[in-house]
């Protein structure tokens, strides 16, 4: 009795526990292999395929653009979406799910920096083919990147300091304004600051440090804010910074020589795919580093019990100070890169609907955590471009669908969870002779 | 000394919508400790539904032929317009804050936001992205004070708006409801025990809140009649840093922090160019709350997040 339904148990092998194992089994470097040769089939099919499904051209957004205009195309996108990603990414995992396996154990035997590398390399050439289809797609992913940025940055003060912070925008304005001013002045030949004080061609090796420049001009707003706010806690924080986004967005209407109100143009192209996705990999590194430094560790005591941190010899003052500067800073690189990316700011673009979009984007995702602040804007700015043909529609859409997720998970769908890409890189099987 | 007195007057005007809307904001502070970040966007609803309100008296008036005076049409106006748009505040308390009593403070936060948005795009949705404009109900009448020039819709806005707050003053000092909320805010744990119900005081203090916002809602109609669906975003955010400056939780300290906030702004807009407003308005905001960190009337509790 008892060892046949031992055997009858082991030789149930359902359509669930298959799924499961062929999930389960897989380690990420076989889905990157995966995802990329699928990429590359709608590089090189891609056109024939819609061609022949009497799709007008590549569904672009996964389809979604396209159902929500012309709901007759349902089947043939459909169709597309099983024949260029399914069934690719399916058969690649199937035959690759041993060969895949042991690449991830010989790279989890290497350092991780070189796992690291690789896993990125083939996820950046993914990404690379598939944004290379269309220009909307790779503005689409620009924005997502930046969103990412943003999100991780006030994830920081939000999550992991447990403050309330309203002034992102202003930080990504005053990034935005210091990074595009030093580029216009030094590197191109505008309207604005007329022509370029240093040769064109070294613009792009300097970028990086307007970048940086911007964050440092975050990071002082922040200690602008820090230096009064941190003296008592509560919703002291959330005042002084809704305050200071009022006044950073007013103060640059009245700069006249940014533009005002009109805002500046012309910023040169430097927000390329490439730069985008290094700047949002450190910014992930780095954030995800320091949440796991003693440092972070600081900060959660903090944000717990702060008398209790106190007494265990943490600076609280210090700590939450120096958090909400490196927050800030991350911010006004996330704005820099954003007026390279669009090649043109005004204030109106730092007001109260963009503290919505990036609040909505941290509590989505989910509080003190990294993975959740990812999954989050990924989601959010997918899905705000995907139901973009919906119109307003999508702005009740949206903000019901947070509301939910607050109501049955009021941290956010993935909060509380530590990002470590070594488990994350892991082979998924035992090899056999191990 | 005339532009003096004159800036004085339109302060009051300007600060009476603060006022009104920062009560709303500073009442829910005192009971739930919570903001209602969806309260701006009350603000526009209740302007939307006194406009809604208005062009059917107006319309009954037409149909049947009984001549009401203009005055009797804005205070039913008024009435009915608070009477509709604290369901609103309710149904926002119910959605979007009961569920959410002993979730992390910040979670109420941004489903107030979202439901603020909801309401803005409804709005769009529903009626269009064309302005209404909102119907003069009453002769437009000036008097001269001196080099005063005085409107009555600024006398009729500042009076009803002084009225409402005595109101509002008295129910919280004399009712039994008000007793009941005082009672609330001073220790929300225990009192329950007393047999009040939470889930009768949190929805009762939307409710005046709305309504407040509602009437507040109106007057501004008359006094720029063109509506638009994003006209609460910045009056709103506008009268919740004014609920801070007074005080959280502190009725008084709202309403004077309110018209005070009213009268910063219109002063600093005819003293320096007008662009210039917001950077020195907030930045004497930031001023005082540097120095009284719990504004006018607030008690200095820490507040820990309930994160």
């Amino acid at each position: 009795m008892n060892s046949q339904g031992f055997t009858a148990r082991k030789e149930k092998k359902g359509f669930r526990t298959r799924l499961q194992s062929f999930i389960d089994g897989t380690p990420l470097i076989g889905w990157l292999l995966a995802i990329f040769c699928a990429v590359l089939v709608e590089y090189f099919l891609g056109d024939l395929i819609s061609y022949y499904l009497g799709l007008p051209k590549i569904p672009v957004l996964f389809g979604f653009l396209t159902v929500l205009k012309k709901p007759l195309l349902v089947p043939g996108t459909i169709g597309y979406l099983i024949l260029v990603y399914g069934l690719p990414i399916f058969l690649i995992i199937k035959a690759l799910q041993k060969p895949a396996n042991k690449l991830a154990d010989f790279l989890d035997k290497r350092p991780v920096t070189i796992a690291a590398l690789v896993h990125l390399g083939l996820f950046y050439a993914a990404l690379h083919l598939w944004a290379d289809m269309s220009d909307y797609r790779l503005l689409v992913l620009k924005l997502t990147m930046i969103a990412v940025m943003l999100t991780l940055s006030i994830n920081v003060i939000n999550g992991y300091m447990g403050e309330f912070s309203c002034s992102h925008p202003g930080f990504m304005a005053l990034g935005a304004y210091t990074a595009s001013t030093l580029t216009l002045l030094f590197f191109a030949n505008d309207k604005q600051f007329g022509d370029a004080l240093l040769p064109v061609y070294l613009g792009p090796y300097f970028f990086p440090l307007a970048l940086i420049a911007g964050g440092i001009a975050a990071a002082l707003g922040a200690l602008v804010i820090a230096i009064p706010s941190f003296r008592t806690r509560g919703d002291y924080l959330a005042i002084i910074s809704l305050a200071f986004l009022f006044i950073v967005k007013s103060v640059i209407e009245n700069l006249e020589f940014v533009g005002g109100p009109r805002g500046m143009s012309s910023q040169p192209h430097y927000s390329t795919l490439p730069v985008v996705f290094i700047v949002m990999v450190l910014c992930i590194w780095i954030i995800n580093n320091f949440v796991r430094s003693t440092m972070g560790k600081a900060l959660n005591a903090v944000r717990d019990n702060e008398l209790a941190a106190e007494a265990m010899t943490v600076n609280t003052r210090k700590t939450k100070i120096i958090t909400f500067m490196f927050g800030a800073f991350w911010a006004g690189v996330a704005g820099g890169l954003f007026a390279h990316v669009l090649r043109y700011v005004n204030p109106g673009s730092f007001g109260i609907q963009r503290l919505a979009e990036i609040l909505a984007m941290v509590y989505f995702g989910g509080l003190n955590s990294v993975t959740g602040s990812i999954v989050g804007a990924v989601s959010i700015n997918i899905l705000s471009e995907a139901l973009r043909p919906l119109e307003i529609y999508k702005w009740i859409i949206i903000p019901l669908l947070l509301i939910l997720v607050m109501l049955f998970r009021p941290t956010g769908l993935i909060a509380f969870t530590e990002f470590k890409p070594k488990e994350l890189m892991k082979p998924k099987e035992k090899l056999v002779g191990e | 000394m005339d532009l003096f007195l004159q800036n004085i007057v339109n302060g009051l005007q300007w600060g009476s919508f603060y006022a009104l809307i920062a009560l709303g904001y500073s009442m829910v502070y005192s009971i739930l400790m919570l903001f209602n970040f969806a309260h701006g966007d009350v603000f526009m609803v209740g302007s939307y539904i006194g406009f809604g309100v208005a062009t059917a008296l107006l319309g009954f008036v037409a149909m049947t032929g009984i001549p009401l005076p203009g005055w009797l049409i804005l205070i039913l106006t008024i009435l009915f317009s608070m009477f509709f748009t604290s369901f609103v505040g309710m149904f926002i308390e119910r959605v979007g804050y009961r569920p959410l009593r002993d979730a992390p403070r910040a979670s109420a936060a941004i489903t107030g936001l979202m439901i603020g948005i909801i309401l803005e795009t409804g709005n769009l949705a529903i009626l269009g992205a064309r302005r209404l404009s909102f119907p003069q109900l009453i002769e437009s009448a000036t008097y001269q004070f001196g080099g005063v020039y005085v409107t009555n819709k600024k006398i009729l806005i500042v009076g009803v708006s002084l009225g409402l707050m005595y109101l509002l003053h008295r129910f919280i000092q004399k009712s039994k409801w008000g007793m009941a909320m005082r009672a609330m805010s001073f220790d929300f744990q225990a009192v329950p025990l007393m047999g009040v119900s939470i889930n009768k005081i949190a929805p009762l203090t939307f409710a005046i809140g709305s309504a407040l916002a509602s009437a507040a809602g109106i007057l501004y109609g008359l006094a720029y009649p063109v509506l638009d669906p994003y006209m609460g975003i910045l009056l709103g955010w506008k009268a919740f840093v004014a609920a801070i400056l007074g005080g959280r939780g502190s009725i008084l300290g709202a309403a004077l922090a309110g018209f005070l906030l009213g009268f910063i702004e219109i002063f600093v807009a005819w003293i320096f160019p007008s662009t210039l407003r917001d950077v020195i308005a907030y930045s004497i905001i930031l001023l005082i709350l540097s120095f009284r960190p719990h504004g006018f009337f607030g008690q200095a509790h820490s507040t820990q997040l309930r994160l």
